[in-house]
C-alpha cells in the first residue's frame, strides 16, 4: 500500500479498498521501520495524526464529499506553524516550542482533510543544502545511508522517498525543495512567489521564501500543489488570483509544440558527468514528443550565487533578529541578574548554529550604512537583471530547463567545512527564487558513475505554474515508459523490507 | 558660575529648533494586525502572533492608517507620494517584539508641507512659518516597567516587566525642518505649533491627542549659534515632554543649558535628554555622539504603498477647515468675546454651536444656550454635551419659540429638562407639560386687578410714582399665572393699568 502513488491511495480511499486510518498507521509502521536509519523527522504525531484519518474516514462515511487529498498522510517541513505541535525550524533556540496558531498552509491542509503525520528535519532555518545544519542532527539519503538528501528540506524528501510519506511540504529559498528533490528521485516543486502563503511559515529570506509540495509522481505533487495554493490576506505579498490549473496540466501532459529552453548558462562546466548525461537525455525524450527545443542566454545568471548571498543573509539577519529569549524559546544565561542584552546575547551564541551565525554576521555586515548601496543596493540590481533575462528567454520558449543540481548526492561530511563548494550546489536553482518565478525538479534517471539519482529541472513564468507540470507528465510518461518501472524501485531496500 | 538668565542667553545667542512629534492614530485595530487599540486595557490582552512577532507571523498594513496619515499630510500642506514603502529599523530592545520596527526612511509617505503659527508678543501678532520635512507611518514599541532601581529607569532595576498592547500601534511621525529665526520666541513658537499641530490632528479627528495618555509625544531638538552665524551648533534632543507646557519650559532650559556651556567655552554632547516634569530640568540619556546604525531596508513583508491620485483628492476634499482659521472666522462672524471664545473651546461646544447656527439659531443665544444650562446639565450628570439627549436641531427649535415669544427663557428652561430626560423634541414637550405662555392680555389683566387689590398699598406706591415698587406686583403676578406669562407684557399692562406708563 505505501508503495502506490498519492492519487492511487485516494482512489482506494474513495472506492473504500481501504481506510485513512489504515493508510496512517501503515505509514507510521513505516517510520518506526526506517526512520532510525533515515531520521526524516524530528516529531511524528501518530495520536494527532490518526485522530485526524479517524475524523475523514467517519465523514467518508457519512457520505460527505471530501476534497481529492482528504485522508492521504503527509510529512511536514518543520519550518511551518502547526498549533499545538513542536515547530523547531530544526533550531536549538526554538527547542519545543509549540506555536499557538496554525499557518496557513496547515490551515489549507487540515481543510482539505490531509493527514498531518509530523515534521520533517531541515537545515536550521532552511539555511543550507544538505539538512547537515540541522540542530538536532542530519536526515540521511535513502538511497545511499552515507550521503546527505540535499536541503534544506532533506526530511521531507527523504521521508517521501523512503515511502515514509507519500506527500511532503518543503520550502524553496534558494532551490530548498528541488535540490534535494533531486537528490532522492523524487518530484519537488517551488510554486512561484506569492502563490502559497507564507503566513506561518517561519521565515528565512521573506522576499525568497516559498512554500511547495514533494510527491513521487508529477501527478501526487500536482494535487498538493493545488491544495496548498491560493491568496491569504494574512500575507500581504500573496497573490490575489486563481491557482493555475496544474492537476488538469499533470493530467494532459503534452508537449507537441511546447518551446523549450535550454539555459546556455546552467550545463557543462561545472556539472557532474553522469547528470549532465542525463539531462541531455532528457531532452531528446523531449524533442521526440514534439516541443521545440532552443537555447537561451541569460548572462547575468553568473553573479546569481553572489546576488543571493548578500540579499538572503540581509533579510535572515533582521528575520531571525526576534529569536532573544524575551517571548519564547530558549533562554539562557539568566542568573546573577544579567541584563537582558546580556541574556539575549547568550541565547543566540548558544541557540544558533554555525551556519546561522554566518549568515547573520554577512547580513548584517551588507546591511551596514557605508556598505549598504554596495552590497545589499547591487545585489538588488542583479536581481533585477535576472528577471530581464528571464524576461527575454520567455519571448523564446514557453518552459527552460536545467539540471536541478550539479552533482548527484554528496557524502555527509564531504562539504561541511567548504562552504562556498556547498553553496555552488544551488547555482542551477537561485535564479528562480531571485526571480519570483516558478520551477519543478523531476527525476531523470541515474548518473552512471554513482548510480545515484539526477533532477531534472524546469521553469516557468510567474503563475504559469502549470507549465511545469505540462512539461513534467510528458517528460516523466516518457522516462517511466523507457525504464520500465519508477526510479524509486532502484532504491536499496531499508530496515530489511520494501 | 550662575546660570545665565533666558535674557543673557538671548542677548548673546540664537536658538535653532528642530520638533519630532509622534502621533499615535485612533484607529480601532492595530499597524499591521487586527488587535484592538483601546488605552488602559490589561497588559498584554492586545495581543496576537503578529504582534507578539511569534515565528511565522507576517504583517499586514491597516488601510485606515494609510488614510489617517494622507489625511494628516494634507492638513499640513504636504506632497503625497505615489510610491513608499516601508522599510525595517534595526535595533534590539526588549519592549520591541521582532528587534526591529516597521517604520519608512528614505521613501516617507508625505513630505514638503508647512504649517503657520501665531503668537502673541508685545510687539503684536507675529506669525512663523514651521516648514514639515516629512510626515511617515510606524508602529509603536511595547512598554517596559521598571522595577526597583531608581526614577523607574532600567539601570539599576531589579527586574522590568514587558507589556505589548501598545507593540504596533499605527504611530504617524511628524518630523519638522530646522526652524531658525525665531529668536527669543523659541519656546512659545514650540509650543504654540505643538498646540496647532494637536487641533488640526483633533479636527481631523485620526488621533485622540492626549499629550498626557502619550497619544501625542514631542521630541525637541535644540541648538543655539552665536547671533548672526550661519553655523549650526550642537543639538540635544529632549524626549518625554509630555505637556504643552513642557515644550515650551523643555526649550527654554535647554536653552539656557547649553548656553551656559557655551559661555564657559565648553561643548555641548550631542545626545538624548529625558525631560523632568518636577524640575523643568532634562537629565542625560543615550549619547548619540556614535550614531546607531538601524540597518535600514525595505521591508520583504509588505508591498510600496500607492495611493491612487484619485483617491488622494477625495481625502483632500474631505478636510475640515483648518481649525485656528476657522475660529478666527467664527469670532469674527459672531461677534464673540474673547473669554466666551475660550470658553467654547475648553467646554469643546463649537462644533456643536456652529451646527445650532447653521440651522437658524442666532449665534449668541445658540451659544448661551450649550455653554449654560445644557453644559450645566451634562456637568452635573459628568457627562459631556454631546452625549446629552438634546441636539443642535432641538436647541435651534428652541431658540425660534423663545423669539416667537411662544417660551419665556424660564419655560423654555423645562423644555431642556424635558428633551434631555427623552420627552421629545421641544415642540412635543410644550405639548405633552402643557407649558405656554399666558399671552391672552384678558387673563393678565385679571391677574393684575387681583394683585393689585391684594397689595393695595404697594399699588399705591407705584401709582405715586415709586416705580421699584413694581418688582413686587409683578412677581405676584407671575406666580399667579404659574409663571407662564411673559413678564415684559405683566409690567407694561401693569404700569399701564396704575397709569404711569
Amino acid at each position: 500500500m505505501i508503495r502506490k502513488t498519492a492519487a492511487q491511495m485516494a482512489d482506494a480511499l474513495a472506492k473504500g479498498e481501504t481506510t485513512s486510518v489504515e493508510l496512517t498507521q501503515a505509514h507510521l509502521d513505516r517510520i518506526t521501520a526506517v526512520d532510525g536509519q533515515v531520521k526524516a523527522f524530528l516529531h511524528v504525531d501518530a495520536e494527532g495524526a490518526l485522530a485526524q484519518a479517524k475524523s475523514v474516514d467517519t465523514r467518508r462515511k457519512s457520505g460527505e464529499k471530501l476534497s481529492p487529498l482528504a485522508g492521504i498522510p503527509l510529512a511536514l517541513k518543520d519550518v511551518l506553524a502547526q498549533k499545538g505541535v513542536p515547530t523547531t525550524a530544526g533550531s536549538k533556540i526554538l527547542e519545543g516550542w509549540c506555536p499557538p496558531y496554525d499557518s496557513t498552509v496547515v490551515s489549507k491542509l487540515k481543510d482539505a482533510g490531509v493527514v498531518i503525520m509530523g515534521k520533517t528535519n531541515m537545515d536550521e532555518f532552511a539555511m543550507g543544502s544538505s539538512t547537515e545544519n540541522s540542530g538536532y542532527g542530519p536526515t540521511f539519503n535513502p538511497w545511499d545511508l552515507t550521503r546527505t538528501p540535499g536541503g534544506s528540506s532533506g526530511g521531507s524528501a527523504a521521508a517521501v522517498s523512503s515511502f515514509e510519506a507519500p506527500l511532503a511540504i518543503g520550502s524553496d529559498t534558494g532551490g530548498s525543495i528541488r535540490q534535494p528533490a533531486a537528490l532522492t528521485g523524487i518530484v519537488g516543486v517551488r510554486p512561484t512567489y506569492g502563490a502559497v502563503s507564507r503566513f506561518g511559515l517561519i521565515a528565512y529570506s521573506s522576499s525568497l521564501d516559498q512554500a511547495g509540495p514533494f510527491g513521487r509522481t508529477v501527478l501526487d505533487t500536482a494535487l498538493l500543489h493545488e491544495v496548498m495554493a491560493g491568496h491569504d490576506p494574512k500575507d500581504a505579498t500573496s497573490i490575489n488570483a486563481p491557482v493555475p490549473a496544474v492537476v488538469a496540466a499533470a493530467k494532459s501532459g503534452d508537449v507537441k509544440g511546447m518551446k523549450i529552453g535550454v539555459i546556455k548558462q546552467l550545463q557543462g562546466e561545472g556539472y557532474q558527468k553522469g547528470v549532465q548525461a542525463r539531462f541531455d537525455e532528457s531532452l531528446k525524450e523531449l524533442a521526440s514528443l514534439g516541443a521545440e527545443i532552443v537555447e537561451v542566454d541569460c548572462p547575468s545568471f553568473e553573479y546569481a550565487l553572489a546576488a543571493y548571498y548578500l540579499i538572503a543573509p540581509s533579510e535572515c539577519s533582521s528575520n531571525l533578529a526576534r529569536f532573544d529569549a524575551m517571548r519564547y524559546g530558549l533562554r539562557t544565561g539568566d542568573v546573577n541578574g544579567a541584563s537582558a542584552e546580556a541574556v539575549m546575547s547568550a541565547t543566540r551564541d548558544a541557540g544558533f548554529g554555525r551556519e546561522v551565525k554566518r549568515r547573520i554576521i554577512l547580513g548584517t555586515y551588507a546591511l551596514s550604512s557605508g556598505y549598504y548601496d554596495a552590497y545589499y543596493g547591487s545585489a538588488q540590481k542583479i536581481r533585477t537583471l535576472i528577471i530581464q533575462d528571464y524576461a527575454k528567454a520567455f519571448t523564446k520558449a514557453d518552459v527552460l530547463v536545467s539540471p536541478t543540481a550539479p552533482t548527484t548526492a554528496y557524502k555527509i561530511g564531504e562539504k561541511v567545512d567548504d562552504p562556498m563548494a556547498m553553496y555552488l550546489g544551488d547555482v542551477a536553482t537561485i535564479p528562480v527564487n531571485l526571480a519570483g518565478i516558478c520551477g519543478m525538479s523531476l527525476p531523470a534517471g541515474l548518473a552512471e558513475e554513482d548510480n545515484l539519482p539526477v533532477g531534472f529541472q524546469i521553469m516557468a513564468p510567474a503563475m504559469q505554474d502549470h507549465r511545469l507540470y505540462q512539461a513534467g507528465a510528458a517528460l516523466e510518461a516518457a522516462l517511466l515508459s523507457k525504464w520500465g518501472a519508477p526510479i524509486l524501485d532502484k532504491a536499496p531496500a531499508l530496515g530489511g523490507s520494501k | 558660575m550662575a546660570l545665565p538668565t533666558y535674557e543673557e542667553v538671548i542677548a548673546k545667542w540664537d536658538p535653532v529648533l528642530g520638533l519630532e512629534v509622534h502621533v499615535e492614530l485612533n484607529t480601532h485595530s492595530k499597524m499591521f494586525c487586527s488587535c484592538a487599540t483601546e488605552f488602559g486595557a490589561e497588559p498584554n490582552t492586545q495581543t496576537c502572533p503578529v504582534c507578539l512577532a511569534l515565528p511565522g507571523a507576517l504583517p499586514v498594513v491597516n488601510e485606515k492608517a494609510i488614510e489617517s496619515t494622507i489625511l494628516i499630510g494634507l492638513a499640513l500642506n504636504c506632497k503625497i507620494a505615489p510610491y513608499s514603502r516601508f522599510a525595517r529599523k534595526n535595533y534590539f530592545y526588549p519592549d520591541m517584539p521582532k528587534n526591529f520596527q516597521i517604520s519608512q526612511y528614505d521613501e516617507p509617505i508625505c513630505f514638503d508641507g508647512f504649517v503657520d503659527v501665531e503668537i502673541e508678543t508685545e510687539e503684536g501678532t507675529k506669525q512663523f512659518r514651521i516648514e514639515i520635512e516629512r510626515v511617515h507611518m510606524e508602529e509603536d514599541t511595547g512598554k517596559s516597567l521598571h522595577v526597583g532601581g531608581a526614577t523607574g529607569r532600567i539601570h539599576g532595576a531589579d527586574y522590568s516587566l514587558l507589556d505589548y498592547n501598545r507593540a504596533g500601534i499605527p504611530l504617524v511621525e511628524i518630523v519638522t525642518k530646522i526652524v531658525p529665526g525665531t529668536g527669543k520666541y523659541a519656546p512659545e513658537v514650540a509650543k504654540s505649533y505643538v498646540a496647532e499641530l494637536r487641533d488640526i490632528l483633533r479636527g481631523l479627528k485620526v488621533s485622540d491627542v492626549k499629550m498626557e495618555q502619550g497619544s501625542l509625544r514631542c521630541d525637541a531638538n535644540v541648538s543655539l549659534k552665536p547671533i548672526g552665524s550661519d553655523v549650526l551648533g550642537t543639538r540635544s534632543e529632549t524626549k518625554n515632554v509630555n505637556s504643552l507646557r513642557s515644550v515650551e519650559r523643555a526649550i527654554r532650559g535647554e536653552m539656557i543649558r547649553h548656553a551656559e556651556l557655551l559661555n564657559d567655552g565648553k561643548k555641548v554632547k550631542q545626545e538624548t535628554r529625558h525631560f523632568q516634569e518636577d524640575t523643568g530640568l532634562t537629565r542625560s540619556g543615550r549619547s548619540k555622539e556614535q550614531a546607531e546604525d538601524y540597518r535600514y531596508f525595505p521591508d520583504p513583508d509588505l508591498v510600496p504603498v500607492t495611493p491612487a491620485a484619485a483617491w488622494i483628492e477625495e481625502l483632500r476634499a474631505t478636510l475640515p477647515e483648518r481649525p485656528s482659521l476657522r475660529r478666527k472666522r467664527i469670532k469674527e462672524e459672531w461677534n464673540v468675546p474673547d473669554k466666551e471664545m475660550e470658553a467654547m473651546i475648553n467646554a469643546d461646544v463649537l462644533d456643536i454651536v456652529e451646527e445650532t447656527v447653521l440651522l437658524g439659531a442666532d449665534p449668541t443665544k445658540a451659544r448661551t444656550w450649550w455653554l449654560g444650562e445644557i453644559s450645566r446639565i451634562a456637568n452635573d450628570k459628568n457627562v459631556g454635551v454631546a452625549d446629552l439627549a438634546i441636539t443642535p436641531a432641538d436647541v435651534a427649535e428652541l431658540v425660534a419659540l423663545v423669539a416667537a415669544g411662544e417660551l419665556t427663557d424660564k419655560l423654555a428652561r423645562q423644555v431642556v429638562e424635558g428633551v434631555i430626560a427623552g420627552e421629545g423634541k421641544p415642540s412635543e414637550v410644550v405639548a405633552k407639560r402643557g407649558i405656554k405662555v399666558v399671552n391672552d392680555d384678558g387673563a393678565l389683566m385679571a391677574a393684575i386687578e387681583k394683585v393689585c387689590a391684594e397689595q393695595a398699598e404697594t399699588a399705591e406706591k407705584v401709582r405715586g410714582g415709586h416705580l421699584p415698587a413694581a418688582g413686587a406686583l409683578i412677581g405676584a403676578v407671575m406666580k399667579e399665572t404659574k409663571g407662564q406669562a411673559d413678564a415684559a407684557r405683566v409690567r407694561e399692562l401693569l404700569l399701564g393699568h396704575l397709569g404711569v406708563s
